[in-house]
């Protein structure tokens, strides 16, 4: 076992991704995210990385996937407005395939809404912010561990599957301090690089449905642009090109699909009503799972939020035969679309919902399970 | 020049009951400029996020005695121009009788950084209003990050100084440059008022030319932080006379773009004299870090070299040594 360190979630963020070999981070001041720029600026200096404070979000976000073309592990982060301007730029990423990290610290909304109090209102947008019918990979940790090593983890995904990936906090245990154990062994996945310089394709995929990627710089000479774009990378409009391109970009997380979701399962061996929680609202229902101690009742987290653990969750009703599921969130109802969709009627889900920029207790969540 | 004592009687704009941090020149200088206004004209203030922003309006409560609009951290000069243009459509039909007067108030980090392009745009579509920014060098709201208004060899939690870098690394923009080559009817630059000085009251009398010269107009107030710039509140206007005196910020206006200084200090103070009041300067001035201060010391001359240029000041002392050797 490695050593245990107190810290906050938003500096098990930035600790996590230098750990996982971000060397750029490129930020604007925003809260509840300001503590992970401050971070960065201090510690990346340390390890020969690079931080810049940008003029806006739009910036920040484009200075990130220059960095990443030049082959550094990169990563911005922000919150609310802030992730609503990075958007353009994501899409950006999606199309073209530029591996980062993008941190939305979730605050109250829409606009500037509750800038110090947390909420879940970014799910949908965390999943369709940006225009066009793109992949995207969101993970939102619990607690300020999960924070720390699922960091990691998005810059995995990231750089394996050249996708940005999504990472989501919220307001709460960005801002939460515990002790996080550090491991000594830990997987760190770095992005395939071409074979040859000679004839280099760079939007050529590999049969995992992901192109290897080059850098700027290193002699692989290649055109990156957000028109559709064939495997040679020059833009297109053969309507056969554009559909072959945007198949292959979902398919590389479809056939990798089961390598990526990350969910748990808490108490739910005899469980027939079910509690499907995320963020820091998923430690709230440990506490309510452990409080009323009664078998009957089990939690279920997806970590990854997209893609969601689907046919997880689904094996899981048919084999308990799951009667009712509530679903609490910082929200007016987001994630329970999803859950939704998943159970298509085989059982009764129910909302929980507060967005009053205070965190549920679990003394409310338990209040509405005795409710009925 | 102002009464002083028929200013003090005019009904302030902004009134007391904000939550401004004790000694925070924000308020002061949007006070001294919404004074400008005719006590009988109205006025729409829109303001960027900031501290001014989410510390004057607290539910239920407001201390702004005009109609006011907060929309986002990027576009208060973009919704002003709206609302300017609303105002004039309204009032070309026959629809509102009052005159309305348009000003848009940012800090530094709304206005140089994010804000810019939307200032830009409205300034050069040339609506009736003024901008006024409330430079107080730094993302003072989300807790002191560098902007590109922050002096150089500041600490701020972004441009931390540590061993190896001694804090911000580039000067500051020119952004009362930047407005005046975008050929403005007027353009200022100026400070929070400091009692007692020559330049007490030129907030106030740039404020009612920006207001009441038609077209798009800007202002630049350099404005203390107390907690941002590490100093006590009580030694504030020191540190302003400090900025003016140094020729760290000076003040001067460009009207139809022609230049002219507003005041001109007797004897330029070493910049010293403005860094060595600040905590945030602190480091600069340990052994060791003399080049860095020389290196300020080189700016600020280049700077205000040029601007007494532009100024036609270099002329007018050829023309005063020639005279006298008569």
């Amino acid at each position: 076992m490695g050593e245990a360190l107190l810290m906050q979630g938003n500096e098990a963020c930035v600790r996590g991704a230098i750990r996982a070999g971000m060397r750029f981070f490129a930020g604007y001041p925003i809260t509840p995210s300001t503590e992970i720029a401050e971070l960065a600026s201090l510690m990346l200096p340390k390890y020969n990385g690079k931080f810049i404070q940008m003029e806006d979000e739009i910036s920040s976000m484009a200075a990130v996937i220059g960095a990443s073309l030049c082959g550094l592990k990169a990563m911005t982060a922000t919150s609310g407005p802030g992730f609503s301007l990075k958007q353009e730029n994501i899409g950006y990423a999606s199309m073209t395939e530029i591996p980062c990290v993008v941190v939305d610290v979730m605050r109250g909304g829409p606009s500037t809404g509750l800038p110090t109090c947390v909420s879940q209102g970014d799910v949908m947008q965390s999943r369709w912010g940006t225009h066009g019918d793109h992949p995207v990979i969101v993970i939102a940790p619990s607690t300020v561990k999960d924070i720390y090593y699922m960091t990691i983890k998005a810059f995995n995904y990231s750089e394996r599957y050249r996708i940005p990936v999504i990472l989501l906090l919220d307001e709460v245990n960005a801002h939460m301090r515990e002790s996080v154990v550090i491991e000594n062994d830990v997987e760190i996945w770095d992005r395939k690089r071409p074979l040859t310089r000679e004839n280099h394709k760079p939007y050529a995929a590999d049969e995992d449905g992901v192109p290897p990627m080059g850098e700027f710089g290193k002699g692989y000479r290649f055109h990156v642009t957000g028109l559709v774009h064939d495997e040679t990378g020059h833009p297109t409009n053969s309507s056969e090109e554009a559909e072959k391109l945007i198949r292959r970009l979902h398919y590389k997380l479809e056939k990798s699909r089961d390598d990526i979701v990350i969910y748990e399962k808490f108490k739910t061996e005899r469980c027939r009503t079910l509690i499907i929680a995320f963020g820091s609202v998923a430690r709230v229902c440990k506490d309510v799972i452990c409080q009323i101690n009664d078998d009957s009742i089990g939690l279920f987290i997806p970590y990854t939020i997209w893609p969601f653990p689907d046919k997880e969750l689904l094996s899981l009703i048919q084999k308990n035969r799951i009667e009712r599921i509530y679903v609490p969130e910082l929200n007016t109802g987001q994630m329970i679309l999803e859950v939704q969709r998943i159970v298509f009627g085989r059982c009764e889900v129910l909302g929980i919902n507060k967005y009053s920029g205070e965190l549920i207790t679990p003394t409310e969540i338990i209040k509405c399970l005795r409710r009925g | 020049m102002p009464n002083l004592k028929e200013l003090s009687k005019k009904p302030a704009r902004l009134t007391g009951g904000h939550r401004m941090c004790a000694g925070c020149g924000a308020p002061m200088v949007v006070n001294w400029v919404t004074k400008a206004l005719k006590e009988g004209d109205k006025a729409v203030i829109a303001n960027a996020t900031g501290c001014l922003e989410v510390s004057s309006f607290l539910y239920p409560y407001t201390a702004w005695k005009d109609s006011w609009i907060h929309s986002a951290f990027e576009n208060a000069a973009a919704t002003i121009s709206g609302a300017e243009a609303a105002y004039n459509a309204m009032k070309r039909k026959g629809r509102i009788d009052e005159t309305y007067k348009f000003i848009a108030f940012g800090g530094d980090g709304g206005t140089y950084d994010i804000g810019l392009q939307s200032l830009s745009g409205a300034m050069e579509r040339g609506h009736d209003m003024v901008y006024v920014c409330y430079d107080n060098g730094a993302y003072m709201n989300t807790g002191i990050q560098r902007s590109s208004a922050t002096p150089f060899g500041a600490d701020t939690t972004t441009s931390p100084a540590g061993k190896v870098v001694p804090g911000k690394q580039q000067f500051r923009k020119d952004l009362t440059q930047i407005m005046a080559a975008h050929n403005l009817p007027y353009v200022a630059q100026t400070v929070a008022p400091v009692p007692g000085t020559k330049y007490m009251f030129d907030l106030y009398n740039k404020s009612e030319k920006a207001i009441y010269t038609k077209g798009a107009n800007f202002l630049n107030v350099l404005t203390p932080c107390p907690r941002g710039w590490r100093i006590e509140a009580a030694t504030e206007l020191d540190v302003i006379k400090a900025a003016v005196e140094t020729c760290w910020w000076p003040l001067y206006e460009v009207e139809n773009g022609k230049y002219k200084l507003t005041y001109k200090p007797a004897e330029k103070k070493p910049i010293t004299e403005w860094l060595k009041l600040q905590g945030r300067f602190k480091h600069l001035l340990k052994p060791g870090n003399e080049h860095l201060v020389e290196k300020i010391q080189a700016e600020v001359d280049r700077r205000w070299e040029r601007l007494l240029e532009l100024c036609g000041e270099k002329e007018i002392a050829k023309a005063e040594v020639a005279a006298s050797n008569k």
